[in-house]
């Protein structure tokens, strides 16, 4: 289990080290909540999850979600996992997720994490995960099925490595387990919004600012708010409490629609919903 | 009962699980040596809180436990017969075979045990709709069946390739009044339903109970599923004593996640003697790739909530496992499996679709009863476990050796695929045709 000392250096002690801290702090800096966009790899190509993440940076996204296409997605909806489905069936391999980093974090200064189910993981192995994405530049982790009490070796590996750990909240969090989570994230917290699985809704749940003020509440620095956001109206009503706004199935669907220029298009549209009000 | 006369000699040492006089019994989680855990998002988590500290003060609740056992006695048929198949047990090298017949329970298989304990759980949580996977679909019309009886809603998740293996079985969950939803992605099995169950469940755990119907998933299911299924070793354990005069040599059940198994297993599992066998799915053969032989060929992983084995290729991605038997054609296994394998207490093997269905006829025909064809895994390995004990014992001394099996459910859903299976074998086609056209039933 993670110690005292680990928790020690979590969301608040080591945040000048941390990529994704520094790509949100940089957002506050300028008045304004961090965009963070989702984008499987290897979908519809590995060339084109890259190109299609340098776009998201240059067009307005500080933080960058690669996922991982993984069999069994619990906790996606049915746009994302039709592009995951889609990734596999060409023959995506896990370990080209560390080229699409690579590839993005080269060209742009985005903090770049990956987020992926942790059986993925565990098969390579944490730590020598964890070495390949540091050494690919990547920010960290977001884990959508890894929850603090389950993370002993991700902890290590993330502080060998200098990664960040992004652990979800949700609106069933106690405060204990909220507590608890928070402390053992590093970079920023993931607040679900809704009680789900991805995918655009078209509105974002109230429980969302709830989650938020929780996960403040329980000591978080950085709060970024995902699942359900598709519209820069979304991300303007998240912008007000949030420290980020987090899109996944919404650009996916752009990459599907209109491949790379749409990405970018959509990216552009959301970020001017970013400006706190 | 620890006095009770054994099976003889134990030259099959297998006291490494009793070091200090550990007991394997009623193991809490949500840990069995390095398996289990929770690897489940954090959504679901306050759910699984509740349904743990439900389940401990229920456990500790003498009006629960009231409630079960009228519910197992008055309902379900329990105790369950304990059935000497003396014609079989021929063909098994002529040691003595009891079957114990959880088919004869109210909808046919184990399954009524869980369901039961589970959908009066999900009253005290005061849920009002309970969801479900279901493979073969055995969960399915049982949790259908728990849901008329204490009048809760039910949605049940079934692989779109199972509802067609099992149409008869749609049916049954439809009659009972549960909605049955295709599941349409993936392998379109039991996985991919259980996938699905989990993400209708974090969008509806406010008033879903999730009926999970193996025992696999995230703590506390794989101990709360054991704890409804355990009265089934207890019943064949006292039953074995009193019909025989002693424990059994061989206690042999199927393996899909489990549940059947580490049912019967557990009345067994501090009595040294007695060797205990899983058999899982081997389906066109081990060797082909084409199989759910999760702990013969499987590697530690994470899925569905808990570590365990699984089958998994280089990338952590799951392997689509194949079986003639939909309740068993799953990738993963219990956790409590996995342990039990690695301390060496269970010894697990693979058991083809040929020789299940070889042994699902020879019990029609010796026994005058049509097994689950998932039941017919375990007496198949009943017949190899049977002619072992007959070649270690003598000509003389097979009659002495007993094996217990059990009869997890009964065969009338897989009339269809087995009349099938039989007709292509008639036609004396080959091996792998057979297999491959087996496989689309």
């Amino acid at each position: 289990m993670t110690t005292a000392q680990d928790n020690s250096n979590s969301d608040t002690g080591k945040s000048a080290t941390s990529k994704s801290a520094i790509a949100i702090d940089k957002a506050r800096a300028e008045g304004r909540a961090a965009l963070i966009g989702y984008l499987p790899a290897g979908y519809p190509s590995v060339e084109e999850t890259i190109a299609a993440g340098i776009a998201l940076a240059r067009n307005g996204a500080d933080l960058i979600e690669i996922g991982i296409p993984y069999s069994d997605p619990v906790m996606d909806g049915p746009v994302i996992q039709a592009a995951t489905t889609e990734a596999l069936a060409k023959g995506f391999s896990v370990r080209q997720v560390f080229d699409v980093i690579a590839g993005i974090t080269s060209q742009t200064d985005a903090a770049v994490l990956v987020m992926t189910y942790w059986n993925p993981v565990v098969r390579m192995g944490v730590d020598e995960f964890s070495r390949r994405l540091a050494e690919a530049g990547g920010a960290g982790l977001i884990t959508p099925d890894l929850i603090p009490d389950e993370a002993a070796e991700w902890m290590d590996a993330s502080e060998k490595y200098g990664l960040d750990r992004v652990f979800l909240v949700a609106p069933s969090s106690t405060p204990e387990r909220m507590r608890r989570t928070v402390d053992a994230s590093r970079g920023f917290v993931y607040a679900v919004s809704i009680m789900g699985v991805t995918g655009a809704r078209s509105s974002v749940s109230s429980a969302a600012e709830d989650v938020v003020a929780a996960a403040k509440a329980a000591g978080a620095e950085r709060v970024c708010v995902g699942l359900g956001v598709s519209t820069a109206e979304q991300v303007a009503e998240i912008a007000a409490y949030a420290d980020g706004v987090i899109v996944g199935s919404a650009l996916v669907a752009a990459v599907r629609d209109g491949g790379v220029d749409a990405v970018a298009q959509l990216t552009k549209d959301l970020s001017t919903g970013l400006t706190r009000k | 009962m620890a006095d009770a006369p054994t099976a003889g000699s134990d030259e099959g040492t297998v006291d490494a699980f009793l070091q200090g006089g550990t007991s394997l019994r009623h193991a809490p989680g949500p840990y069995f040596g390095a398996y289990g855990g929770r690897w489940m998002p954090e959504s679901l988590i306050a759910a699984l809180d509740e349904l743990e500290d439900t389940f401990e003060k229920a456990k500790a609740d003498p009006e629960f436990i009231a409630q079960i056992a009228d519910l197992n006695k008055n309902y379900s048929g329990r105790p369950s017969l304990l059935t000497e198949a003396k014609r079989f047990a021929e063909h098994a090298g002529g040691v003595r075979i009891f079957l114990k017949r959880e088919d004869l329970n109210h909808t046919g298989s184990h399954k009524i045990n869980n369901v039961l304990g589970q959908a009066l759980l999900a009253k005290r949580m005061g849920k009002t709709r309970v969801i479900a996977e279901t493979g073969a679909g055995q969960h399915g019309v049982a949790s259908a069946t728990a849901a008329a009886l204490l009048g809760l809603e039910c949605v049940v998740y079934m692989g779109a390739e199972d509802c067609r293996r099992q149409a008869l079985n749609v049916a049954r969950m439809e009659l009972l009044g549960a909605t049955v939803i295709p599941v349409t992605n993936g392998s379109q099995t039991l996985k991919d339903a259980i996938n699905e169950a989990l993400r209708d469940w974090v969008a509806n755990v406010g008033d879903t109970h999730y009926l999970l119907g193996t025992a696999a998933g995230a703590h506390p299911f794989p101990a709360l599923v054991r704890y409804f299924h355990e009265v089934i070793g207890e019943e064949a354990r006292a039953q074995i004593l009193e019909q025989a005069g002693r424990l059994p040599d061989a206690v042999c059940a199927c393996i899909g996640g489990g549940s059947n198994a580490i049912g019967i297993f557990h009345g067994f599992l501090d009595d040294p003697p007695v060797k205990i066998y899983g058999f899982e799915a081997g389906g066109d053969g081990v060797e082909t790739g084409r199989h759910a032989a999760t702990i013969t060929l499987g590697r530690p992983g994470v899925l569905h909530g808990a570590r365990s084995y699984l089958m998994q290729d280089d990338d952590g991605q799951t392997i689509e496992s194949h079986s003639i038997s939909a309740g068993l054609d799953y990738p993963g296994v219990g956790p409590e499996h996995s342990y039990l394998a690695d301390i060496g207490r269970v010894s697990y093997e693979p058991i083809t679709d040929s020789e299940a269905m070889e042994a699902f006829k020879l019990l029609c025909r010796t026994e005058g009863i049509i097994p689950a064809i998932e039941s017919s895994h375990a007496l198949a390995g009943a017949i190899k476990v049977g002619q072992r004990l007959a070649a270690e014992a003598g000509a003389a001394g097979a009659s002495d050796k007993i094996v217990v099996v059990n009869l997890s459910g009964r065969g009338d859903k897989d009339v269809a695929t087995a009349a099938e299976w039989f007709d292509l074998l008639d036609k004396d086609s080959a091996e792998a045709a057979i297999g491959k056209e087996g496989e689309q039933l």
